[in-house]
Order: C-alpha cells, then structure tokens, then sequence
C-alpha cells in the first residue's frame, strides 16, 4: 500500500472518530467490572476485576432487572410478532394488488405522518386507555404500544423488500391453480426471508431502546422494562456507579451482538427506514 | 366462502394492518384532541371529561416554562443539526474513499444508533458525574478541579447538546453513507488527473450531487431533534433550573407528574401540529429532490 498524506490525514480522523465512538463505552465496560472503591479513587488500569455490580442487579430481595430483562423481551419479542404479521400481510397487499389509489395513498401518508410524530402525542391517550382496559402496567401494554412506533417503518421497509422479488414465481403458481392466500404463504413470504429478519431485527432493537412508553405506561417492576430500571438509578441520592455502569453494558448487549453478527442486514434496513421514514 | 376470501385476499391482507391505523393511531389523535379542550379528572378506574374550551390556551400564554422548553428546544436543534450534518458527511466521504479498515470504520461509526438512547444518557451521566465521573478524574490528575458539568446552569445545555452530537452524528453518518456511495468514482478521478485538490473535487464535484441528499437529511433530522426527550431525561431532567429543560420533557412532568391531562394535551397537540407542517414541507422537499435524482 502507498501512504500518500491524504490517506494519513483521513485515517487519523476516521481513527479518532471511531476512538471518541468507543472509548464512553469501553470506560462504562471498566466501571462495571470495578469494586466502589476503585471507582471512587480512580484508578483506571491497576484495580481488582469483579463480577458482583452484574451480581447486585439479579440477585437479592431488592433486584429487580431479572424482572425488567423478562419484560423487555416479553415487549420486543411480542411487538416484533404482532408487527411483522399485519406489515407483512399489509405490505403484500400494497406493493402486489391494485388497491383503491386513494387508499393505499392514505394508509402510506398515514403511515409516514405517524412515524414522525413524537411518541409522546400517544403517550398520553395510551395512558388513558391503558388504565381504563386494566392493561396499565403489564409488558402487553408495551407490545401494543411499541407497535405503533414500529409498524410505520415495518410497513415501508416489507413493501420495498416485496417489490423486489420478480413476479414471475407467483404468476406461474397462480397458473398452476394455487391460491392467492397460499402464494403468499408458501412463495412471497420465504422469498422476503431476508427483508422479514431484516425488519425484524429493527423492530425488536426499537422496542429494545424505548424508554418513553415503558416510563408512561408502567409504574412497577411488573411492568417495567430495563430503560426503566437505568433511570431509576439517577434518582436515588446515592448513586450507585458500578450497578448503573453494569445495566447499561445489559442495555447494550443487543447492540453489540447485532454489529457483530448482522450488520450488513442492519445497514440495508437503517438506511431504507431512515430515507423512507 | 373460502373460495371469495381468496378472491379478496388483497381486502383480507390489508384489514389487520387497517383495523390496527385505526385502534392504535387514529382512536388516541381523535383523543387527544378532545382533551386539549377538556379538563380531564383521573378517578379510580377510570375518567371524568368536561369541555373548556380555549381555557388551556390562556394557561399556555402565562406559562413561563413552556416558553422557555420551547426555546431550548429550538436553540437545541438549531445548534446540533448542522453540526451532525457535517460531521456525518465528512466521516462518510472520508469511509467511502477507504478500502483498508473501511468495514471497521463503517461498524464502529453506527454503533451509537443501536444504543437505547437512556443507555447513552447513562453513560455520559456516569463520565460527566462530578466526584467520581472520569473526566473529573482526568481533570484532577493534572491539577484541574473540574466544574459540575451537568449541574451547572451555563455549562448543562452545551453538555446535552455534545451527548446529542456523540449520538447522532452516527444517524447523519448512514444516511451520506448511501449518498456518497452513488457519486461516480470516475468524476473524481477525472478531476484529480486534471490538477484538482481534494477540496475541490469534494466542493466542486461531490457536494452538488449530494445536495438533494444533504436537504431531506436536514430535514428529517430537524424534526427527529424535536422529539428528544430520553438523553436528556437522564443527564439533567430539565434542571439545573429549567435551563436544559425540553418540549417533551415539560410535557410529560405536566402530563404525568402533575396529573394536568387537559393542558398536557394541549401542550402535545400544538408540538405535534408544528411537527405536522414540517413533516408536510419534509414530504414536499423529498419529492421533489427524489424527481430530480
């Protein structure tokens, strides 16, 4: 490889760019694994390794993120589901049947309007019926409402992967006497597998990041998912350093196995969702 | 009767996703827009409405910390946007010239946009914390007491508005990604042999391609920066004072804190009708730089 100075200077910033990207979450890594007192007195390389942060969040009378890790994938899991299933039949709909204009425009307008709205002008309706439906702090009230902040983009990004499989196959199988139903089931969908766990990896990290809704529509451990029990920390008047570093390494962990193991699938889809959203 | 379902799958396929609009989206706006001009009591198990009309719009106008969450807002936006624009352009022109660690780069520099935005705001509580915080540490060990960072009226909003650049900047960062991976490779190329820097081959060559690019990024990420509300809920909760105090955040101390349902949707139906004239520009501006590309 020939050095030449523009591409010292432009790895020296993209170096330094990826430095000031990692180093707040190698530091919160650090400070998990350390003892109080090392925290305390600073000591950044010579200290004892411990385990017992992650140790205090699971076990004891007071632990409650064994609870919070539950919810939080009872909410992801449930929401990706339920998601998936209406976006991908709504998106097969859309982008393969001549749908009245008005309506498919409609419903695609709507889509986009609802994404861009902040997520607190549901907050407050969500409230009311949570409480009136008795749903009011349980993970199901997060399912439903992690739908809405994910069913826009699910809806664009499925259509997008939808028309990009030719018609072709589902000519032939038509000609062929299959149903439209079975079509769907037994040739779009396997087609789309890629662009189904594209999408729905973001859905779940979505539901995964939320904090609003989980802070509006819980008020317990019960219902409660692991945002929650991080901000409660910063409550207390004590802070416990150590125990928030170690639960926001737990928050991470879908973000750090995603970028190992499926990033190329993430790429796609946060860009289209992005643009499109 | 199976055999006339199947011959309107597509009304089959399309009535969850429908039914859903309509339940989920459409159901709570009609609400909220009721209770922007009620009074909303919360009783047990339930709610007591009655109409009032404008009343909480007079609420609004002698509502000294609305104004002020509204400004900060504003200020907030209007400083970080730009910022992130050009930050993420330049390490996505600098990524898509790379071949050596460009798959390194790329991974690293999106990582922020996978962090729950609360766990960002935890770590940065934790490095900006005054005693034991490891800038402080940093600080004291050359001989600097550092200041409060997160407690102090001046410096709070400057340190939310850096949390947000770390974070963002990630966003901007993957949307030029795609951009800049469209520019011909030849044009460049042609305009270095012809004796160009490469600021002028950036400024002449690759910005007027991206501009329609550069356009719905501002756009989309203004209106993104109008719904912050987690970052800041951890680093400052508003305070010291109102001084990093933010739309959403006010909303949801007047909505959930204070129990003042009526003007807490008064409050969301206005940011949400300003919302709503962006996103109508936003769809406008995207269009059209989509039938020029």
């Amino acid at each position: 490889m020939r050095l030449r100075p523009g591409a010292i200077v432009r790895h020296g910033v993209l170096m330094g760019a990826a430095l000031v990207t990692l180093l707040p979450i190698v530091f919160t890594a650090v400070t998990s694994l350390k003892f109080r007192r090392d925290i305390i007195s600073g000591r950044f390389f010579d200290f004892e390794v411990t385990w017992v942060n992650y140790q205090r969040l699971f076990e004891g009378s007071r632990a409650v993120f064994g609870q919070l890790t539950v919810n939080s994938l009872i909410a992801g899991i449930g929401s990706t589901l339920l998601v998936l299933a209406i976006a991908s039949l709504g998106a097969y709909a859309l982008s393969r049947f001549r749908l009245p204009p008005r309506l498919s425009a409609l419903v695609l307008g709507w889509l986009l309007f609802v994404y861009m709205l902040p997520p607190i002008t549901f907050a407050g309706p969500f409230y009311l019926i949570a409480r009136q439906i008795g749903l009011f702090d349980t993970p199901a009230v997060l399912v439903i409402a992690h739908a809405v902040l994910t069913l826009p983009f699910a809806v664009w990004l499925l259509q997008s992967f939808f028309a990009e499989i030719p018609k072709e196959l589902e000519e032939a199988a038509a000609l062929d006497g299959a149903s439209r139903a079975g079509t769907f089931w037994r040739i779009a969908l396997p087609m789309t597998l890629p662009g189904l766990y594209a999408t729905g990896i973001l859905t779940f990290v979505f539901s995964w990041k939320d904090f609003l809704f989980a802070l509006v529509l819980t008020s317990t451990p019960r219902g409660g998912t692991i945002p929650i029990g991080i901000a409660s920390f910063v409550q207390e008047w004590d802070l416990r350093y150590g125990e928030m570093a170690a639960a926001t390494m737990l928050a991470a962990v879908p973000a750090i196995v995603l970028v190992l193991f499926a990033q190329r699938h993430i790429i796609k889809g946060m860009t289209m969702g992005a643009v499109k959203g | 009767m199976g055999r006339l379902l199947d011959d309107h799958f597509h009304i089959v396929a399309m009535t969850p996703l429908v039914v859903a609009l309509l339940v989920l989206t459409a159901y709570p706006a009609a609400q909220l827009v009721r209770m922007a001009f009620s009074e909303v009591g919360l009783v047990s198990g339930g709610t007591t409405w009655s109409f009032v009309g404008l009343e909480h719009l007079r609420t609004l106008a002698q509502d000294r910390v609305a104004r002020i969450a509204f400004t900060n807002t504003l200020l907030f936006t209007v400083v970080v946007v730009p910022i992130e624009a050009v930050l993420g352009l330049l390490l996505a022109y600098l990524v898509n010239q790379t071949r050596v660690l460009g798959a390194f780069y790329k991974t690293v520099l999106i990582v922020p946009l996978l962090l729950p935005p609360i766990a960002i705001g935890a770590l940065w509580r934790l490095m900006l914390d005054f005693n034991y915080g490891v800038v402080n540490q940093a600080l004291l060990a050359v001989g600097i007491g550092g200041p409060p960072w997160l407690a102090s009226p001046t410096l709070a909003l400057p340190m939310v508005m850096l949390v947000d650049v770390w974070h963002w900047t990630s966003f901007m960062f993957l949307i030029f990604l795609a951009g800049v991976a469209s520019i011909p490779q030849e044009l460049g190329e042609a305009a270095e042999v012809d004796g160009a820097t490469p600021w002028q081959v950036f400024a002449h060559v690759a910005l007027p391609i991206l501009k329609p690019t550069i356009v719905v990024a501002l756009m989309l990420r203004t209106i993104l920066a109008f719904k912050v509300f987690d970052v800041p809920y951890l680093l400052t909760g508003g305070g010291p004072g109102t001084a990093t105090e933010m739309i959403n955040i006010y909303i949801e101390k007047v909505f959930f804190q204070q129990f003042r349902v009526g003007y807490g949707g008064m409050l969301t139906l206005l940011t949400a009708l300003i919302l709503s004239t962006f996103v109508i520009v936003y769809q406008q501006i995207s269009r059209r730089a989509e039938a020029a590309q």
